[in-house]
């Protein structure tokens, strides 16, 4: 059967000239990700896992090479359509959780299908139903800071989730995270893999997650030393 | 918007502590801009109603070149303006008098006066001299008698019954001299006025000085000073400036607007000062909120939310500070400035006598005007808008790559 392509890069570079010597942290990497999969990044720190997923959602842009996210050439938008094209398309989990603390777990997950002007009942309807699959229906309520680590990672992969996106890149999801809590949400990452054919995209050293993917792309000095199929 | 303006709302109580010192600052600096805005406006309406409503009134009509020689040659006949008194908006009367000085004599006391020649009944709407009556009684139309201030019947010693005479040069020259009938003694605010004047009717005061008829001025009664310039403009407009001279009242009092102007640019640069202080305050709690949350801006850019909205947020956190500082420091300060609107500070010594050169009682009451509390608003509002550009300016450069590396 053949798979719909969400991402595709062709002879991405990057180098960073911030510094006196130019650091190059990706070197001609070409890649393809089909919807539905459920992929790690992984490699030693500094390979270019972060700014491979940076290039990726459009948070950052190449030195040179293409990059297409759902048949689009994304470095060819300014930063404003750019955060549009990230609003509609690509979910993010961030390592250190990162939801906005001063609203509850149910407005965070709400938080951008309201920047994208869904209406009341579409929003309340979808926060319920992703807040009970990643099982925190009884913490709607709840304020971040009183939500543990794992419990705040999984309202972050509901609000990855809440606008529909193409796919969700995740950058060391599980970084900060005890076994149960990575476990739990890896299970829950798995089940919307499959259930919802969500693509999943993880930057990762966290040998749980890696041992979860169907897909593993090994990075070293930004570029591409193994793809291989689990 | 309601998600912003939620966002907002919340995020400032986010650091409750700088949130409280912010506000603070602005708190302290509204409550002495108010107390000193709320004081001199005070003072200085205090002045200009003094003199306005004692003697001046808003806006008076003379023969031309009257005003820089005011002598009783200058007369007018009033008819042809009185009879036009219904043709112009907002003016309810126009009230003829004669003004010139003459020796006033008791005994063998004898002094320089001021010499307010009056409709009784026209001028008892306009300066309502009937109300400072403080013995006996007031003018009645026609009447051949004498009100004299309290001030000049002590230096005479003269009371209710005896027989004031007045001596002055009239008419073209004429020798005006005349004897009046002491029917009450008035007390006037203005010290300087309180020791001079003297009110006698307006057909007496003709007599006396031989006019013909004619006085020397008339002074349009308004009914809404915020419309002075208007009605100034079309007197002007409508009467033959060759032959009439129309001023306001201040251009009759040059120094008295001149001493406020200066008075009121030192208190600016006071309160320039003052908001440039509190001004630095709000742009430290600024760039603090920015280095704290530049990594949250950096997710919010990141899951979607444009500059427009984040710099709105972040302006509305401002504001929001602004109105709290704001509106407390307006009820901090409202106690006091309407304690002293009520209790004015009475002043003593060479102050005082500063005061009453300019024919005031020296006061220094505070004014309710709601301009004032409105003002400092508008300050605060502005200040804050005018630092947000920094923020509105970060934020657009904000790449969410290097925030969150940050």
């Amino acid at each position: 059967m053949n798979k719909e392509t969400v991402i595709k890069i062709r002879d991405v570079e990057k180098t960073y000239n911030e510094t006196k010597v130019p650091v190059h942290a990706l070197r001609g990497i070409s890649l393809e990700i089909d919807k539905g999969e459920f992929t790690a990044i992984v490699g030693p720190s500094g390979c270019g896992k972060t700014t491979l997923l940076n290039i990726i959602g459009g948070l950052d842009r190449p030195t040179s090479g293409q990059i297409e996210v759902n048949h689009q050439d994304i470095s060819q938008l300014s930063d404003n359509q750019l955060i549009d094209f990230r609003k509609e398309h690509i979910g993010f989990v961030f390592q250190s959780y990162n939801l906005i603390p001063v609203l509850t777990a149910k407005e965070n997950v709400e938080f951008v299908m309201l920047l994208q002007k869904r209406d009341t009942e579409l929003r309340n309807k979808r926060t319920r139903e992703l807040m009970a699959a990643v099982g925190l229906e009884d913490k709607m309520q709840s304020r971040p800071a009183e939500l543990s680590g794992g419990q705040q990672q999984r309202v972050a992969v509901a609000r990855a989730l809440a606008p529909k996106p193409s796919f969700i890149l995740a950058d060391e999801p599980t970084a900060n995270l005890d076994s149960t809590s990575t476990n739990n949400l890896l299970d829950i990452m798995a089940r919307l893999n499959q259930e919802e054919e969500m693509t999943f995209v993880f930057s990762t050293h966290d040998q749980r997650v890696i041992d979860r993917a169907r897909r593993i792309i090994t990075l070293e000095d930004g570029k591409v030393l193994k793809d291989e199929w689990v | 918007m309601k998600q912003i303006l939620k966002l907002a709302s919340r995020n400032i109580w986010r650091n409750r502590r700088r949130t409280f010192i912010t506000a603070a600052s602005i708190l302290f600096a509204v409550f002495f801009a108010v107390a000193i805005s709320s004081i001199q406006h005070g003072t200085w309406d205090h002045m200009v109603n003094s003199v306005v409503h004692y003697h001046f009134g808003y806006i008076q009509i003379h023969k031309n070149g009257y005003w820089d020689d005011q002598i009783i040659d200058n007369v007018f006949d009033p008819s042809e303006v009185v009879s036009r008194e219904s043709n112009y908006n907002g003016i309810s009367q126009m009230v003829p008098r004669i003004e010139s000085f003459a020796l006033a004599s008791y005994g063998t006391s004898t002094k320089g006066s001021l010499v307010l020649g009056i409709d009784p009944d026209r001028e008892a709407h306009l300066t309502q001299p009937d109300t400072r009556v403080a013995e006996g009684q007031y003018l009645k139309k026609e009447d051949k008698g004498a009100l004299i201030a309290g001030g000049l019947a002590a230096y005479l010693n003269i009371g209710v019954g005896d027989t004031l005479v007045l001596i002055s040069q009239g008419y073209h020259g004429i020798n005006s001299a005349g004897k009046f009938p002491v029917r009450g003694l008035v007390e006037l605010a203005s010290p300087d006025l309180n020791k001079q004047l003297v009110y006698i009717g307006l057909e007496q005061a003709k007599w006396f000085y031989g006019t013909e008829g004619q006085v020397t001025t008339i002074v349009a009664d308004i009914e809404d000073p915020g419309e002075l310039s208007g009605i100034v403009s079309s007197l002007r407009a409508d009467l033959d400036t060759a032959q009439y001279e129309v001023m306001d009242y201040k251009e009759m009092m040059p120094d008295l607007i001149k001493a406020r102007e200066v008075d009121t640019a030192g208190s600016q640069i006071i309160l320039m000062i003052l908001y440039f202080i509190i001004g630095f305050g709000i742009f430290g709690t600024i760039l603090m909120m920015l280095k704290e949350r530049e990594y949250e801006f950096g997710i919010l850019k990141a899951i979607g939310m444009k500059t427009g909205k984040l710099s709105l947020m972040v302006w509305l956190e401002t504001i929001f500070l602004g109105v709290i500082g704001c509106v407390a420091g307006i009820l901090f300060s409202l106690p006091l400035v309407y304690y002293f609107y009520k209790n004015p500070i009475e002043l003593t010594g060479k102050m005082a006598e500063a005061y009453e050169k300019f024919g005031v009682q020296a006061l220094l009451p505070a004014s309710m005007e709601p301009s004032i509390f409105l003002n400092q608003a508008v300050v605060i509002f502005l200040m804050i808008t005018v630092l947000s550009v920094y923020p509105i300016f970060k934020l657009a450069k904000l790449k969410p790559v290097d925030a969150m590396r940050a």
